[in-house]
Parts: C-alpha cells; structure tokens; sequence
C-alpha cells in the first residue's frame, strides 16, 4: 500500500490566542477526494492554510508526500493551490499567470513555456483567454484560470479553497465536473475546503468535518455514508440543512 | 407630509400612535397600543420606551397588549422587542398580547416570541490611562513589526546581492519609470517654485542691508542642503509611498501575496527590494533635477526684481555652495527614498481586513513616511554639523 499524499498528526492550529483546531490527526490517500468541511468559521480554511505551510502550527505535524512540512519558498511549487478569490496577479495577463512559475524555475525557451500556457488554458476550457487581465474574466473563469496556475507544474496535488463560492449554478457544476475529471485522468490528490452539499456530494470521496464548538473533527469518512448512517445531531443537520435561526412564517 | 411635521416626528415630540398606560397594580403595568406605528413614528416610540424604562422600580409585570395596532413596521418591532430585553434585564417579567395576524407574523419574525432575549452587553467606557496604555502598546507593536521587517529585508537583501539574478529587475523598471520618470514634472514644478518664493521672500530684506547678491547664497545652499531632496521625499511619498502600500495591501488582502508563496517566491525579494532599487537609483537624479531647477527659479527673480545678471548669480553661487552641500543632498534624498519604500512596503504588507484596512494602512504610510522623514532631516543636519560640513 502506497504511502499517505498528506498525513497530519496531533495538530493543533489557530491565530492570536483563539485555538480552532486541537490535536486534529487524518491522512489523505494519493487519488483522493478529500473534502474539509463544516460550518461558518470552524476553521477549514486555517486548516487548508497550514496544510500548504502558509500557517505554523501551534503543535503537531504535518506531512506532505513525505517531504515533511511543506517549505514554499526559493524552490518550485511542489502543489498546486487555488484560493477562494482565485488571486490571479491583476497587474499580469491570463497568460502570464499561468506561465509565471514557469518562467522562474525552469530554463524552458519562451516558445515551449507558451505552449505549456495554452495546454493549461485548453484543459481548463480557457482556450484563447492567454491575453486578457483577470478583471476581464467572470468568476467562475477566473477560478478555472487559477485551476490553470496551479496545475502549470503538473502537480500531483492541489488544494482549493471553496471552489464554488459565490457561482452560478452552471459554473459551479462545469468547476465539479473539471475537478472529477483532473481526478479521473490525471490522477491528481484534490483536497478541497467547501460547504456546498452539492459539491461534496458530487465530488467527494473522503471528507472530515470540523466543529467550532469542540474545535475538534467530529465526523470523517463517506461523505454519502455520512448523511445517511451518522448519529451525530451536528452532522446530521449539517448534511439535512437543518438550521437553529427561528423558522419564520 | 409637511416639513414642520416631520420634524416634530423626528423629534418625537409628536405622536400619531397611542400609548396608554394602565397600573393594574402597584407590582403591573399594562402598556396598550394602538394605531399605525412605522419608522416615522419611531423617535416618540422609543421616548415612551425611554420614559418607562426609567420608572421602573417596583415593578415585576409589564404586559404589553398590540390588539389596537392596525400596523406595525420592522423598525418599530425591533424598538418593542429591546424595550421587553431592557425589562427581562432589570428583572421585570414582559410579554407581548393579542394583535392582528399580520402583526404577530411581525412579532414572530423579530422574535418576539422567544422566551429569553439577549440582554445588550453593557460597554464599559475605557479610561484614559488604558488608552494611553492601549495606544503605548500598539506603538510598541507596531515598532516591532517595523524591526522585524527590516531584519528580514537585510536578510534578503544580502541574499540577492549574492544571487543577483534572483532580483526582480522587471519591477525595478517600473518602479524608475512609475516613480522617477512620471514624478519628474511635479518635482520639477514644486521645487521651481520653492526657489522662486524664497528668493522673492528673502529679496526684500537683504535690498535694505545692501546685500541682495547673498540671494545666490540663500536659494543655492537652502536648495542643495536641505529642501532639494526634502521636497523631493514629499512628492516621492505622497505619490509613490501611497501607491506602494496600496498595491502591496491590495494583494495582500486578495491573497496575491499567499499565491506568490505557493509558487515559490519570497514576498520580500520580488515585491519590496525591486521598489526600494528603484527608487534608490532615481533619487540622486531627482535631488540633482530639483537643486537646479529650484536654483533657477531663484536666479529667475533674483534678475527680474534684485538686477542680479545670471552672471553674477552664478559666480556667487559657485562661491557659496560646495561639492559637500550637493553630496549631502544627494545622500539625504536617498536615505530618505530607501525610507520611503521600507515604510510603505511594510504597511502594505501588513495589511488585513479588506478595502477598510488598505485605507487605514496607507494613511498610516503616509503619516509615518512624512515623520520619519523630518525625524532624519534632524538627525542629518546634528551630523552634518558634528561633522563640520
């Protein structure tokens, strides 16, 4: 059996003297679809920030494929990363974002890097957007265009933070269907921060759920197993969009 | 609605709405209201709440009865329902009765229903002693963080002087072009006029003693020593400082900075160093540009009002200002452009909290640059005159 992508032992995470996370321990195998999910800010995308090394922990241990503690700086992307907004360069062109990384660190000549470029923008369905700023794209093509970037070092892991964040229904289905299939033909790890039950339904093959209250995990697995066999009552409602708000009439 | 109404509605002190109080008994109060109660009769609403809020001793039962209310906006429930918390607060029992249907549904919908309302936590008012503390401590911290960036882009900075390739010479163009080429008509313009009023100033009294041609003197060390390359740093901060911390706090706050770290790239050697280079190699070009223009604008007046030739303020001029007084200048102007880049670069960088902290951060850039600049003109010229030069 192959070793874990990402094996995280006894961590405890948060900011300032506020703990989110305490003695939190999971490992992602290599071709999952490994979700962290729960509610408004129990700390999934503090848990994805110290996942990719742009946190310290408080304590514990975090482990990707291998290499130790992920170091992001002076050397090549060894993942790829979306963030929520995307975070394209404003100041630079589809084009350039992609080939940013690229440019830096390997000696490829202009000619292969722009083909590299158009590869990337192809398999996204961005064909022929190498030219245009980020501000000219809607937001479901610049969270393809940041799936581009981040796949430029042909990674076999990328982490996205709430893809489908603030979509429209289509794109946030086209941006499940082209995760599912980097997952299928490339093989590619995908660990994804969401609370979009259709997304995490659709794509998800593992997931844990973090709780505010606990600052624990306080469900992991199936996430179909989950909703339908778990006694807890937070993920239950969870899954069954259960809320506490008064029901209005 | 006539304006001498609304602004008796404004000022509660017309009702259109009723308001009856009832003592059932010395421990109870009965509250009826009637009437159509919106937003415009929210003032006098909230001063009868006010008004038996502050009678409320001995009191244990405040029943308030919405039967006669015939309607009732969500603004004017909102004000109800805080009366009922400030009540249950003060350990006195109230509860909503009667009303029409679409009433309750208002009363429902602000939660009148819920037997337990959250009373509003009392702010304390901090003394000034623990502001004084507050605001001693953020100037601490603040310091701090100021200390640790600078020990970083020491760090970094030895690391590209190693590694010269590593410098991101695409942004140091930008930065000469940006902050040089595009700030040199307004440094031009601004420093020509301060060597123009000088002169102009200065004319007048040194014609009573006879002693006009000192005018040469006046404009050409003021200019070279001092305010060449002060007025300069002005103009490079309100322009460029500002620039930098907003666009540094922009992509920190959409996460530009994070997605550089991802791909491998150090923050400080590719955002900061490139826009301190810059600005660093185009001072002493801008200090040069400024001592001569503002020199001009001097010998200028000096011609039209004084009859000083051009000649002659030359020929005084080169008496008077020394190779020493225009090396300070440049030295000055580029200590003060390194000054500049550090403080925007690490307010920008230390930007959290959206559109707001941008503002806030290149506010405190701009305040802090304008500062320390003065505080180094201070500290130049003791040097300077410690040194005997």
């Amino acid at each position: 059996m192959s070793k874990p992508m990402v094996t995280v032992r006894e961590l405890s995470m948060g900011y300032g003297k506020t703990t989110l996370l305490r003695d939190a321990s999971f490992e992602i195998e290599r071709g999952d679809i490994f979700i962290i999910l729960g509610g408004s800010g129990c700390g999934k995308s503090t848990l994805l920030r110290h996942l990719i090394g742009l946190e310290t922990p408080i304590s514990g241990e975090i482990n990707i494929a291998g290499i130790g503690t992920p170091r992001l700086e002076g050397a090549a992307p060894r993942f790829g990363v979306m963030f929520q907004s995307g975070a394209l360069f404003s100041s630079m062109t589809v084009g350039e974002n992609v080939a940013f990384a690229l440019q830096e660190w390997t000696h490829l000549p202009v000619e292969a890097v722009s083909a590299i470029v158009r590869a990337k923008l192809a398999l996204v369905g961005l064909e022929g957007s190498e030219g245009k700023l980020p501000s000219e794209l809607s937001g479901g093509m610049r969270k393809r265009a940041a799936i581009a970037r981040a796949m430029a070092f042909e990674p076999n892991l990328i982490f996205l933070d709430e893809p489908s964040a603030g979509l429209d229904p289509v794109s946030a289905v086209e941006l499940d269907e082209l995760i599912l299939a980097l997952n299928r033909n490339l093989g590619l790890t995908v660990v994804m921060v969401t609370h979009e039950l259709e997304s995490i339904f659709k794509v998800g093959k593992h997931c844990i759920m973090l709780d505010r209250e606990t600052r624990s995990i306080i469900a992991r697995g199936d996430p179909q197993r989950l909703r339908s066999e778990s006694e807890d009552p937070r993920v239950r409602r969870f899954f069954n969009r259960e809320t506490s708000v008064p029901q209005w009439q | 609605m006539v304006f001498d109404e609304r602004l008796s509605l404004v000022a509660g002190m017309l009702q259109r709405f009723t308001w009856e109080r009832t003592e059932t008994s010395p421990t109870s109060l009965r509250v009826e209201l009637g009437g159509r109660i919106t937003i415009d009769d929210a003032a006098a609403l909230w001063k009868r709440i006010s008004e038996t809020l502050a009678h409320v001793e001995g009191l244990q039962q405040v029943e308030v009865e919405l039967s006669q209310i015939q309607l009732i906006d969500g603004a004017c429930m909102a004000l109800l329902v805080q009366f009922r918390t400030d009540l249950r607060g003060r350990k006195v029992l109230c509860e909503f009765a009667g009303g029409s249907q679409e009433v309750r549904r208002i009363v429902d919908l602000y939660g009148g229903r819920r037997k337990t309302g959250h009373a509003r936590a009392k702010r304390r008012p901090v003394s000034a002693i623990a502001q004084v503390g507050a605001a001693t401590l953020n100037v601490l911290g603040e310091t701090k963080q100021m200390l640790d960036f600078l020990g970083r882009l020491i760090a970094s900075t030895l690391h590209v002087l190693r590694h010269p390739k590593s410098l991101n010479l695409r942004d140091v163009g930008l930065t000469i072009e940006r902050a040089g080429a595009d700030a040199a008509p307004i440094v031009l313009l601004i420093n020509f006029l301060m060597g123009f009023v000088m002169a102009y100033q200065s004319a007048a009294q040194l014609k009573q003693f006879g002693a006009s041609i000192y005018v040469a003197d006046l404009v050409g060390v003021s200019m070279t020593r001092e305010l060449g390359p002060l007025m300069m740093a002005i103009i490079i901060c309100g322009r460029s400082g500002a620039a930098f911390a907003a666009e540094l706090g922009t992509m920190k706050v959409s996460e530009e900075v994070d997605a550089l770290r991802t791909l491998g790239f150090q923050p400080l050697p590719f955002l900061v160093i490139p826009r301190m280079v810059g600005l660093v190699l185009l001072a002493p070009i801008l200090v040069l540009m400024a001592d001569a223009i503002g020199i001009l604008g001097g010998a200028l007046v000096a011609s039209l009002t004084l009859d000083i030739t051009p000649a002659s303020f030359l020929i005084q001029l080169q008496s008077a200002v020394k190779a020493t007084d225009i090396v300070s200048g440049i030295i000055k102007g580029t200590v003060f452009c390194a000054a500049i880049a550090l403080i925007s670069c690490q307010q920008g960088l230390a930007t959290t909290g959206g559109a707001e902290g941008v503002g806030r951060r290149t506010t405190s850039a701009v305040v802090g640059i304008l500062f320390t600049l003065i505080l180094l003109d201070a500290l130049f010229t003791v040097l300077l005159g410690v040194f005997g030069l």
